[in-house]
């Protein structure tokens, strides 16, 4: 048939429900280790028990000899792999994930055997039951604002930014804040824990894995065992979650070596607890923040100092200081992101990475700089906007963040707002409510993409991009109808498979921009081939994108999504309890897709803040170097009690340079989102908190105001 | 097998939606690692295994039970109901549609567990069955209203990592009050 287009109305902007829908309601969608393999055998990981020191024997010998016990892997057998290759982010890798390679611990969890047996039940005792013997070392694993070997670093962004005489306008200015602030390590737990199944099949190693990448896990595969790129395959179908977890990670690792010596298919999952130990976490950070401005409330002076921390083996930086470099300008302006190295694991990028925590301190000093000067916080932000970037100079490609604030203020009641803490009460709780601005950058990544017009009249899709429950697949159909001018319905996107070709990974909010690019090309080619007339032969005409050269030439601007956060809490005095009782965003986040799984997008990343404020902590015991409570029990996430109504709404948001006109919606909701919360507390009890969580402890101890 | 091979193994019957099935099971294997492993009824899913997230509820003689607490040699005798069997024939259960038509998801994994909780909580509910956020905890005084905070409440033992609790309430309240609806129809 012929593929003349139908005049219709654009899919894009409407809400449609996820085209896997039914299959994830029905658990019918299969995710990664749920795929049968005839003659499976399953892997369990042994994790090292001390914090730092060298592996002096494996009592492998009894674990042998345990029923369906197949093989130990670990330093003395393992194959080598490589580690000096270019890394996703140019750098060399975490090399964390490149197992059993040596005998050094460099941290608590540190993978030291892989036990492979016929059943999961027989692999996880033999685990249990090895014995390792270590020679330990002494280790330190506190992180402290003024640790002796904290150095600053670059990694997302310079080291150092520096502009006018800090000290001289904090002098010149009417009010000062000077505050520390400090964020605990927290952990990403997606839902689906990590698990990857690995096999070699003529040939060619196969891999389905749960991942936000599969050309970046194939990618890494073939560099840590030397193979040809294409003889590597990653499938990565349905992802029960990952922000920012789920990239090269030692289970696919220690699978494929697995795999490769058994010649046969083996399945590695990690438990929960492991996943502490294994999946990354967001660094702890300690910030400083010095804000000076004049009696209006215009800023002076803006400085803001990082530290975070990472392992031993490789560094990562947890750049919080990010938001200051982009949000407000000052005539004195510093910002510093600074890192120790402890004998722990590598932290890694966790929903809104620097931007999280970064706004946390940066907007509650801001809120703090509104109480001193008697102004207005949304007043405070918006005379402080700035015509540039603070620190490029560049011009924003659209700044929203006002018209953000306005109709998140009408939405939210904010002009009835009596600013003096500690006065409302409502039985034994104390109320209060707080704001906080939001950014995120919108960035993108080279793609390619192929679209093929099939000779039924439908359209099937093939890039490279990872649904990790953002709605990716079905955006990208939307997007791909619109651009074929056809119904949503004539479109198959199919992802997640790195036999697709390169494609940019779900991470840094740039994934439905970087894909919806791709496609958009590709379509625009395929539809110029398509005269109304032609003939689509039984292989289909497919054309492929490469948005490489178009990327390039984007004008260089400061392009972020924006938001406003808005919380009311309720503080109970006598318990310290705090409790949400209702947030609103409004974001300027580009051109919505799809409204319906935008919204959860959003609401998600504010439910992120909630939690981040009130509950999220990761302890480490100073002895042993590891976890308090390494479950869901000990850490605690936000669950269903704990969320109230979450409302997020959005503005016009156009950029008219930019041809595609999306921008990230995935971490923009959780920025600001804890500085508005812990604003609220304040207001609510009079009682600043600046360090997260606020928990019940801190809030009894800080007191509350004589009522 | 009627009996069992060794000493760390055992014969058991799983009813399972509705269908027998007889297995020589490992005596550690959980009912969770029996539906998932062996017979391939991979939509109860494995969050934690330690009965702390909920994505591995499933329905035991129709209450609510955490599949990764209860050994499969224990539920024998038992009617498992899994995501699989919730609903009748090839349609969906009204609380599959309410979480499809609603968005009460985002990645999907917790996505079984909530809905097999969110089915009993309707009915527990329904039964008169209190919870910690019931105000009036006298039996004569019925079920109290479904409001938001009783469902989050009676659901906060299913953790949805993504967030997606604001609609996944919003699918709950949907799918209970169509519920009410229709037996006041046939009443």
């Amino acid at each position: 048939m012929t593929t003349a287009p139908t005049a219709r109305q654009g899919a894009v902007g409407t809400a449609h429900t996820r085209v896997e829908g039914r299959d994830k309601v029905t658990g019918a969608a299969r995710y990664a280790a749920e795929i049968p393999f005839p003659g499976l055998a399953h892997g369990w990981l042994v994790l090292s028990t001390v914090a730092r020191g060298r592996i002096r024997a494996l009592d492998t010998a009894p674990v042998l000899a345990m029923p369906g016990v197949r093989t130990v892997l670990h330093h003395g057998n393992a194959p080598q792999v490589a580690t000096d290759y270019p890394g996703l982010m140019g750098g060399k890798p975490d090399p964390t994930a490149a197992v059993f390679q040596h005998d050094r611990v460099p941290h608590p969890g540190w993978p030291v055997a892989l036990v492979v047996a016929e059943t999961p039940e027989q692999a996880r005792e033999a685990a249990e039951a090895l014995v390792v013997h270590y020679e330990q070392e002494p280790h330190d694993v506190v992180f402290t604002a003024d640790h002796p070997r904290a150095r600053p670093t670059g990694g997302f962004g310079p080291a150092v930014t520096e502009k006018g005489d800090l000290e001289a306008e904090l002098a010149a200015s009417a009010a000062v804040v000077d505050a520390e602030y400090t964020t605990p390590e927290e952990y990403h737990n997606p839902m689906e824990p990590h698990g990857a199944t690995a096999r070699w099949e003529d040939g060619r190693l196969e891999v389905v894995d749960s991942n936000q990448g599969t050309m970046w896990v194939a990618g890494e595969l073939a560099n840590l065992f030397s193979l040809d790129p294409s003889a590597v395959r990653v499938r990565s179908e349905h992802v029960g979650g990952g922000f920012g977890s789920k990239g090269v990670r030692a289970h696919q690792v220690a699978a494929v070596m697995a795999a490769t010596v058994l010649r046969r298919p083996v399945r590695v999952v990690m438990t929960r607890r492991q996943m502490f130990s294994l999946a990354g976490y967001r660094s702890p950070t300690a910030q400083r923040i010095r804000l000076g401005a004049d009696a209006d409330g215009r800023l002076r002076a803006l400085e803001h100092r990082s530290l975070s921390l990472t392992s031993t083996v490789h560094e990562f930086n947890e750049s919080a200081s990010a938001p200051s470099r982009v949000m407000y300008d000052a005539d004195a302006h510093h910002t510093v992101n600074s890192v120790v190295r402890l004998d722990v694991g590598t932290p890694t990028w966790m929903r809104a990475p620097g931007e999280a925590p970064g706004s946390f301190a940066l907007e509650s000093a801001l809120d703090e700089l509104a109480e001193k000067l008697g102004v207005d916080p949304i007043d405070l932000r918006l005379r402080n906007e700035p015509e540039r970037g603070p620190v490029s100079g560049l011009p924003f490609a659209g700044r929203n963040l006002s018209a953000c604030f306005r109709e998140g203020a009408r939405r939210f009641g904010w002009a009835d707002r009596d600013p003096r803490p500690g006065v409302r009460r409502d039985g034994r709780w104390l109320l209060g409510t707080g704001t906080a601005a939001a950014s995120f950058p919108a960035g993108a990544g080279p793609s390619t993409a192929a679209v093929t017009a099939e000779a039924d009249g439908s359209f099937t899709v093939r890039i490279n991009a990872a649904d990790i429950g953002t709605g990716a697949r079905t955006a990208l159909t939307l997007v791909a109808a619109d651009a074929l001018d056809v119904v949503p319905d004539r479109v198959r996107v199919r992802i997640g498979d790195s036999d697709f070709g390169p494609a940019m990974i779900a991470g840094g909010s740039t994934g439905t921009r970087s894909w919806s690019w791709a496609i958009r090309l590709a379509a625009a080619e395929l539809r110029e081939r398509l005269a109304p007339d032609v003939r689509v032969p039984p292989e289909g005409v497919t054309v492929r994108s490469d948005t490489t050269a178009a990327l390039g030439a984007l004008t260089q601007r400061e392009r972020h999504s924006y938001g406003a956060q808005f919380a009311e809490v309720a503080v109970d005095p006598a318990t310290g309890e705090v409790r949400v009782r209702r947030m609103l965003g409004v974001f300027a986040a580009g051109r919505i897709v799809n409204p319906l799984t935008a919204r959860g997008q959003l609401t998600g990343g504010m439910v992120w803040g909630i939690s981040m404020a009130l509950h999220e902590e990761g302890v480490r015991d100073r002895a042993t170097g590891g976890h308090y409570g390494a479950d869901l029990a000990s850490y605690h996430v936000a669950a269903h009690a704990d969320v109230p109504a979450v409302e997020a709404h959005w503005v016009d948001d156009h950029d008219p340079d930019d041809p595609v006109g999306i921008k990230g919606i995935g971490e923009v909701g959780i920025v600001g989102a804890a500085a508005a919360v812990a604003n609220a507390v304040w207001h609510a009890t009079g009682v600043r908190h600046r360090h997260l969580p606020i928990r019940p402890d801190r809030v009894l101890l800080a007191g509350a105001p004589d009522a | 097998m009627s009996s069992a091979p060794s000493s760390t193994y055992s014969a058991v019957t799983l009813t399972v939606n509705g269908e027998k099935h007889t297995l020589t099971v490992d005596h550690r294997t959980t009912l969770l690692d029996a539906l998932r492993e062996r017979l391939d009824l991979t939509g109860t899913k494995k969050g934690c295994d330690q009965g702390q997230c909920g994505a591995c509820t499933v329905l035991v003689d129709g209450r609510r039970n955490l599949s990764c607490l209860q050994l499969a040699v224990a539920a024998e005798g038992r009617e498992i109901t899994t995501i699989e069997g919730v609903a009748e024939g090839d349609g969906l259960h009204p609380v599959q549609e309410a979480f499809l038509e609603l968005d009460g998801y985002q990645c999907g994994y917790c996505t079984p567990g909530q809905i097999c909780s969110a089915i009993a909580v309707i009915e527990e509910h329904a039964a008169g069955w209190p919870s910690a956020a019931t105000d009036d905890l006298r039996p004569e005084a019925g079920p109290p209203p479904l409001t938001p905070e009783e469902i989050r409440e009676r659901m906060s033992g299913n953790l949805c990592r993504c967030g997606a609790y604001v609609s996944i309430v919003q699918a709950v309240a949907r799918a209970a009050a169509d519920r009410s609806a229709a037996k006041e129809a046939v009443a």
